[in-house]
């Protein structure tokens, strides 16, 4: 068991969106020691009243198993669908990456933010604050660049995943 | 259908009533005096006053796991409701289907570090199966109605409802059970019949096969039990349980083996442990029964059938999962055996059954007996012959006394033995009794204890003699924290940091203090007619049976080995725990 190795795994969990619904899954990763990647959390459907969780988790196998068994348990749980096995799926993650700086630094950074088809959506005169989407790789890869040409602030959503084809979740 | 509106105090208590509900254990405080003046005004539900929330929780699950039934607790906000904490995550661990009511400060003062305020669905959001905060007296009909589906449906659990005290107080119209119905909660109850057929054939072509059994079939049901003897018989294979299932099979039946695990016996164990086959069924392969994982059953294949799929592959690979109800599965799996004609190999079993017999031959659960001082294992044994032929029900507290009931007082029934499993609640065993009396008004409980265990909610004898609740308190009295001791004795050194019973109460007094009556027994030559007064008295009694101090508990797994590495109580030499079994509790 102990030599399998840890994969990455991205889970979507359709839940009521009643109180206290993300403190018992965030719960149930920190009580039984699973790792948590990112999570977001919205509703998605107003008149049912069902939110729907992303998380990002790694483990073994077995473990990412166990996580799926152990969400599916919860009462306010619909679904869990493990979109990393029930590939193809598509990830997104959006970032706003605050950059502050003057002369070439600044010029470089609107550059490479246009070579990631990140959108400017404020700006001073000494600072951007640019929006950027794609894979978390992606944004990781942006983020690093700018890391150089004054970066003073990021936030990122964690990922967002869906299943490609027609079917639902 | 009165559509007069209800206070939601009155709801609470009606919504009971319509759940089949006839006793409550439960302890009043601010925050829930008008439930408390609701059931004042009416004569349907009986309360069991005690005299702390944990044991009202251990009531309860006395109650449940005697009957089948829901256990239902009433306790008031903040120190109420964290005391209850212990007896819920036992409940939580074992499977026990409760329903807690908590009150709660008004809503308006939620949040404002009020009196008696506590946030309870946060403290009790891990040691629940599910609960809820209610926030206005219209939900509340839905919430009590859910409450008890989702505590007794799928595998069993407890429940918190909180309910704030000006909700208590609103009023609004009441919804019976038939008109609520839990929107998504519906637990697979049939097994995969495709998983089952294989297991069958599994199951035939077995030549050391073994059934390792647990609490699910008596969660189950009676029919469980009733099916899982049937399908033993059919089949011919040995059988063995884990704490938590015993009663399920028949102690008297030759095909028990006895139970496994830590303190199980030698051929249970060896059974186990060189099986080709393993039926699990409603057991979750707990580390008291697995030992050394990767020494666990190496040449076996294991077919598990659980109603909780997070059970299935948690700490042991299974071959053949089947998720469902016990009693639904056995029923399909015996069906589709008896369909099948493929038959065991008979040679292959009488060669078993042969290997079987010379473990047992062995027998791992003898003593070293004696004249002059009483041994707790004859103690127990002594309990048992003079109680099997009445209707008996067993509880116990945690420790080496839990154990020596476990391997001596055989289990003919379901739902006569309540025992802490999971949690290993010292102070389970005098409320669950009580709880069970409760159930049981002409039975005789017996709660098999420790006296230091037995100390922790000793102030439940004062409800026992409330409510003319004649429990017996049999107490294996050596002085010690007894397992602690006998750890410390193993892993040690013999250091007995802090395992000794320093001044102790003088239990025959402190039963007369309490209105009960007390026994003494210091020898063997006094034991059987000792018990037979308890047995006689009419009302609660403390048993104080002086037993031999440094008696240890065998056989035993030590931390860290595996099923064939047990110690024998006749040859304790090999007792060495290894460096990596002293990290495992």
């Amino acid at each position: 068991m102990s030599e399998e190795k840890s994969e990455r795994h991205v889970l979507a969990v359709l839940v009521d969106n009643e109180a206290g619904v993300l403190a018992r899954v965030v719960g149930l990763f920190s009580g039984r020691g699973y790792n948590i990647e990112s999570l977001t959390v919205a509703e998605v459907d107003h008149a049912e009243h069902t939110s729907r969780i992303t998380v990002a988790t790694s483990g073994t196998p077995m473990v990412i198993a166990q996580i799926k068994a152990q969400l599916e348990r919860l009462v306010p749980v619909h679904k869990v669908v493990d979109l990393t096995v029930q590939a193809p799926s598509v990830e997104r993650e959006m970032a706003l990456v605050k950059v502050a700086g003057t002369g070439e630094k600044r010029v470089e950074a609107l550059r490479l933010s246009d070579a990631f088809r990140a959108r400017v959506i404020d700006t001073t005169h000494t600072s951007f604050i640019f929006e950027v989407t794609g894979t978390p790789e992606k944004i990781d890869a942006f983020v690093g660049l700018m890391r150089g040409l004054g970066l003073v602030d990021v936030t990122r959503t964690g990922v967002v995943s869906i299943a490609r084809g027609p079917e639902a979740m | 259908m009165a559509a007069r509106e209800m206070t939601g105090a009155e709801i609470v208590v009606k919504a009971l009533v319509d759940q089949g509900v006839e006793v409550i254990f439960g302890y009043p405080g601010g925050a829930v005096l008008p439930i408390y003046d609701a059931l004042f005004k009416q004569n349907d539900i009986e309360h069991i006053l005690v005299r702390h929330e944990q044991g009202a929780v251990h009531a309860a699950e006395g109650y449940a796991r005697s009957t089948g039934k829901p256990g239902v607790v009433l306790v008031t906000s903040g120190p109420g409701a964290t005391n209850a904490v212990t007896g819920l995550t036992d409940a939580l661990m074992d499977s026990i289907p409760l329903v807690c009511l908590t009150g709660q400060v008004a809503t308006h003062l939620i949040g404002t570090d009020a009196f008696q305020e506590c946030d309870t669905v946060g403290i009790t959001r891990p040691c629940t199966k599910h609960n809820w905060l209610v926030n206005s007296a219209e939900e509340l009909a839905r919430v009590m109605h859910e409450s008890f589906h989702v505590a007794t449906h799928g595998r069993p659990g407890p429940v918190v409802i909180d309910i704030p005290k000006n909700v208590q107080f609103q009023t609004a119209e009441y919804k019976t059970p038939a008109q609520v119905s839990h929107k998504t909660y519906r637990p697979q109850v049939k097994g995969d019949m495709s998983a089952i057929n294989r297991a069958v054939d599994l199951i035939a072509a077995a030549k050391k096969p073994v059934f390792y059994t647990g609490g699910g079939v008596i969660n189950s049901g009676p029919m469980a039990s009733q099916l899982l003897r049937q399908f033993v018989k059919l089949t011919g294979y040995p059988i063995t349980s884990t704490l938590m299932g015993l009663g399920a099979y028949p102690a008297a039946d030759p095909q028990w083996l006895g139970m496994l695990g830590m303190h199980g016996t030698y051929e249970a164990n060896n059974a186990m442990h060189d099986s080709d086959l393993i039926i699990c069924v409603g057991a979750r392969f707990d580390d008291r029964v697995t030992g050394r994982l990767d020494a666990f059953a190496p040449h076996s294949k294991k077919i598990h059938i659980d109603i909780d799929a997070s059970s299935i592959n948690k700490n042991v690979h299974v071959d053949v999962p089947i998720i469902g109800d016990c009693a639904h599965v056995l029923e399909d799996m015996i069906r589709v055996w008896k369909s099948k004609v493929s038959q065991p190999d008979k040679s292959a079993l009488s060669t078993w059954w042969k290997q079987i017999e010379t473990w047992r031959g062995r027998k791992s659960l003898a003593y070293v007996k004696s004249d002059t001082s009483i041994k707790p294992q004859y103690a127990v044994e002594r309990l048992y012959e003079l109680t099997k032929d009445r209707k008996t029900f067993i509880t116990t507290e945690v420790g080496q006394h839990q154990m020596w009931a476990a391997q001596h007082y055989h289990f003919e029934e379901p739902n006569r033995w309540m025992t802490s499993g999971g949690l290993g609640t010292m102070g389970y065993g005098l409320p669950a009794a009580i709880g069970t009396q409760v159930a049981h008004r002409d039975a005789l409980v017996v709660d098999i204890a420790g006296e230091a265990s037995i100390l922790m909610n000793m102030q439940e004898m004062s409800t026992a003699v409330q409510f003319m609740l004649p429990v017996k308190i049999f107490i294996l009295n050596n002085e010690y924290m007894g397992m602690v001791r006998q750890w410390q004795e193993l892993l040690h050194g013999g250091r007995y940091s802090h395992s000794y019973s320093e001044a102790l109460p003088d239990f025959v007094k402190l039963a007369e203090a309490y209105g009960g009556h007390g026994i003494r027994a210091t020898h063997p030559d006094e034991l059987d007619a000792k018990i037979m007064e308890m047995i006689e008295t009419p009302g609660p009694v403390i048993f104080d049976c002086v037993v031999e101090k440094m008696e240890n508990c065998f056989p035993m797994i030590p931390s860290g080995a595996a099923h064939n590495e047990m110690i024998l109580g006749d040859d304790p030499e090999g007792a060495t725990v290894t460096e990596a079994g002293k990290m495992l509790v």
